[in-house]
């Protein structure tokens, strides 16, 4: 019931002009490399709070998945994927789109986002009130262990590197702990600059190092040859033949499975998930479609994007039920709830129960627009990469110093922005993901908070920390996820070695490993 | 004396290198076939790519002509290229494509066409498609 009060609400036509606006939105950034969804959320999110929630976050969760759906466009007709997720798309894909069968491509990409999209949505439907109904029973303690679970899956496992993960996680906690300690009043770290007393702002860490960060790091090297769009020769009805979607219907619901519960587990988000539906696809290839893997096989296009649409409505079940996000993207969607003064967690469904349910149902929504706007609208996606680059940045970074200004309307603030921009320049050049820094500045608190409430139950007994079962059964799955994502880390680094080995042995410049890494890390938003 | 002529791959950028070959065989001279592209973003369907340049390359050879191809990227607008290929080689002749644009466009955007037409060093062949 919840939820059909949720669709009349997604229904109304300013919500449906929210959800369109938040999908074109995300499309379009999704097919620009170098700006992802993250990005895209930070900078918006000064210019939403005029906006009532329910809005906000149509238009948040409209570019989240939108930014899904693009990301494949530029996988497939430029093999350089527009965000970290399509990474596996161009293997196929832009083969085939080679081969003449680029339109074949895009409509499985598309279809199967939306098949995949639509199916999650609906577990996410079912598993997060359920989800939510245990999370209430967790206290201080079991909320420590899940967060650092979260902290050192996103510290550790999202990047290319551990160490440098890790430095950043710290880095973002550090920062968390500016300003004034909400127990004792006292201040930390704020080197006597009344500025820093209130801490800093999460929007302008975020805008900071998405968007400064990332225009700076384009501006360093803005003149790169243009890449080859494969012209899409055949016209539009020719889509996908009667054999294509034969052989795409079993990718893209194997692609759900695999997405869905990798994206509700804090084990890697879409990336993983995308290896891995690619890896199975390989192997369970027979016949015609075996020999055409490394050719343009439909299923390796198939297979992953769903699993990415899959796993990106699995993100919102721990970040709706427990506040925990497990991508970049999440951590700033739990930012803008806060600043709602709304915090996710079990308790979300029952004070919010309108909001979640509207945000719930313009999913659906979300997700029957962006079929409609994919498809036809492919040859729009592409002008949008003819416009220049500087044009682009100059406007991204105007948005993000007004952006920072409006937080507090305060001067001081830029200064901050542009600080952590210089900072975000550095961590970029020199391979430091961004996406933990923003997880532990958000999550930093939070931990501290939970982490002091245990104590103070305790009386300072940190024997605590281990005394519920669900705790032990936590930290028992962190060695698990560590030790399942090292060996499944091994086998997608195997399977690009393969993958490169390939493209040389065909005489075609390959993308070497060091540099999917590098895109990997640069896309993790 | 050589005749220089402006290329995109497209029709306009074909119709401006026939009417460029037919004055070479008149002329006579090498024809110089520009192709430049500043490389400041990611997709530029005006800069040719593999097949585009075979394909260009065979309608040359099989023209007969005595050609040289520049193709490159550079800091410079395509208007500025163009000239600045026509005063190293001291063309007789630059040949270039236009089209219709509306009057705001070329307020906002300007127009590659006229600036040729105007600081061209040599009498300028401007071929509508």
């Amino acid at each position: 019931m919840s939820l059909l009060d949720g669709f009349a609400t997604a229904a109304q036509p300013i919500y449906l002009l929210y959800a369109l606006a938040g999908v074109f939105l995300g499309t379009a950034v999704g097919v620009l490399p170098g700006i992802g969804p993250a990005m895209t959320v930070a900078l918006l999110m000064p210019l939403t709070y005029s906006l009532e929630p329910t809005a906000a976050f149509i238009v948040f969760a409209g570019i989240y998945y939108g930014g899904m759906y693009g990301g494949s466009t530029t996988s497939i007709l430029l093999n350089t994927p527009g965000e970290s997720a399509s990474i596996v798309t161009a293997l196929e894909g832009n083969k085939m789109a080679r081969a003449g069968r680029g339109a074949a491509a895009l409509a499985t990409a598309a279809v199967g986002s939306f098949v995949a999209g639509t199916l999650a949505t609906v577990a996410l439907t079912f598993v997060a009130p359920t989800a939510a109904d245990l999370a209430v029973r967790l206290g201080p303690v079991d909320y420590v262990a899940l967060m650092v679970l979260a902290f050192l899956t996103v510290g550790a496992l999202l990047g290319s590197s551990v160490s440098r993960g890790l430095v950043a996680l710290t880095l973002g906690l550090f920062l968390g702990l500016v300003g004034v300690d909400a127990i004792s009043g006292q201040q930390r770290y704020t080197l006597g600059v009344p500025v820093l007393t209130d801490g800093i702002d999460v929007v302008l860490v975020a805008v900071g190092l998405f968007a400064v960060g990332e225009a700076l790091y384009i501006g360093s090297q803005l003149r790169k040859g243009p890449v080859h769009v494969v012209p899409i020769t055949k016209g539009w009805r020719s889509w996908m033949s009667r054999q294509d979607w034969a052989r795409s219907w079993k990718p893209w619901l194997r692609g759900t499975a695999i997405g869905f519960p990798i994206g509700t587990i804090p084990a890697g988000g879409a990336d993983v998930s995308t290896f891995l539906s690619y890896a199975s696809e390989r192997r369970l290839a027979k016949g015609r479609s075996k020999e055409e893997f490394g050719h343009g096989a439909i299923e390796g296009v198939a297979g992953p994007e769903s699993a990415n649409n899959a796993a990106a409505a699995g993100v919102l079940v721990p970040l709706l039920t427990l506040g925990l996000p497990t991508s970049a993207t999440a951590a700033i969607m739990l930012a803008a709830f806060q600043r709602y003064n709304i915090q996710p967690g079990p308790l979300l469904f029952e004070n919010e129960s309108a909001l979640v349910w509207a945000l719930i149902a313009s999913l659906y929504v979300g997700n029957v627009m962006l079929l409609a706007l994919n498809l036809p609208l492919v040859g729009m996606w592409v002008k949008i990469l003819q416009v220049p680059r500087h044009y682009l940045y100059a406007g991204i970074l105007t948005f993000a110093a007004m952006g920072a200004f409006a937080v507090n309307f305060t001067p001081a603030d830029v200064v901050i922005l542009v600080v952590i921009g210089v900072l975000g320049f550095f961590m970029r050049r020199y391979g430091y993901p961004v996406a933990p820094l923003v997880v532990g500045l958000i999550l930093g608190p939070m931990f501290e908070a939970q982490l002091r409430r245990a104590l103070s139950i305790s009386e300072g007994d940190p024997a605590t920390l281990v005394s519920s079962t669900f705790a032990v059964a936590v930290y028992a799955s962190v060695l698990v996820v560590m030790g399942v994502s090292f060996w499944l880390r091994r086998r997608e680094r195997g399977l690009e070695e393969v993958m490169a080995a390939e493209e040389r042995a065909a005489g075609e410049p390959a993308a070497t490993p060091a540099d999917r890494a590098a895109d990997k890390d640069k896309e993790m938003a | 004396m050589s005749v220089v002529v402006g290329y995109v791959p497209n029709e306009r950028g074909k119709a401006a290198l026939h009417a460029a070959l037919e004055e070479t065989r008149f002329r006579g001279g090498p024809l110089v076939v520009v192709n430049s592209t500043r490389a400041d973003r990611l997709v530029d369907p005006r800069y040719a790519q593999e097949d585009g340049l075979t394909e260009l390359e065979e309608t040359l050879s099989r023209a007969g002509a005595d050609y040289e191809l520049r193709h490159f990227a550079s800091r410079e607008t395509a208007a500025e290229d163009l000239l600045g290929v026509a005063r190293e080689v001291s063309a007789e002749l630059l040949v270039i494509g236009v089209r219709r644009r509306t009057p705001v466009g070329k307020l906002l955007l300007g127009s590659t066409a006229q600036t040729v037409i105007l600081e061209a060093p040599c009498p300028v062949l401007a071929v509508k498609t």
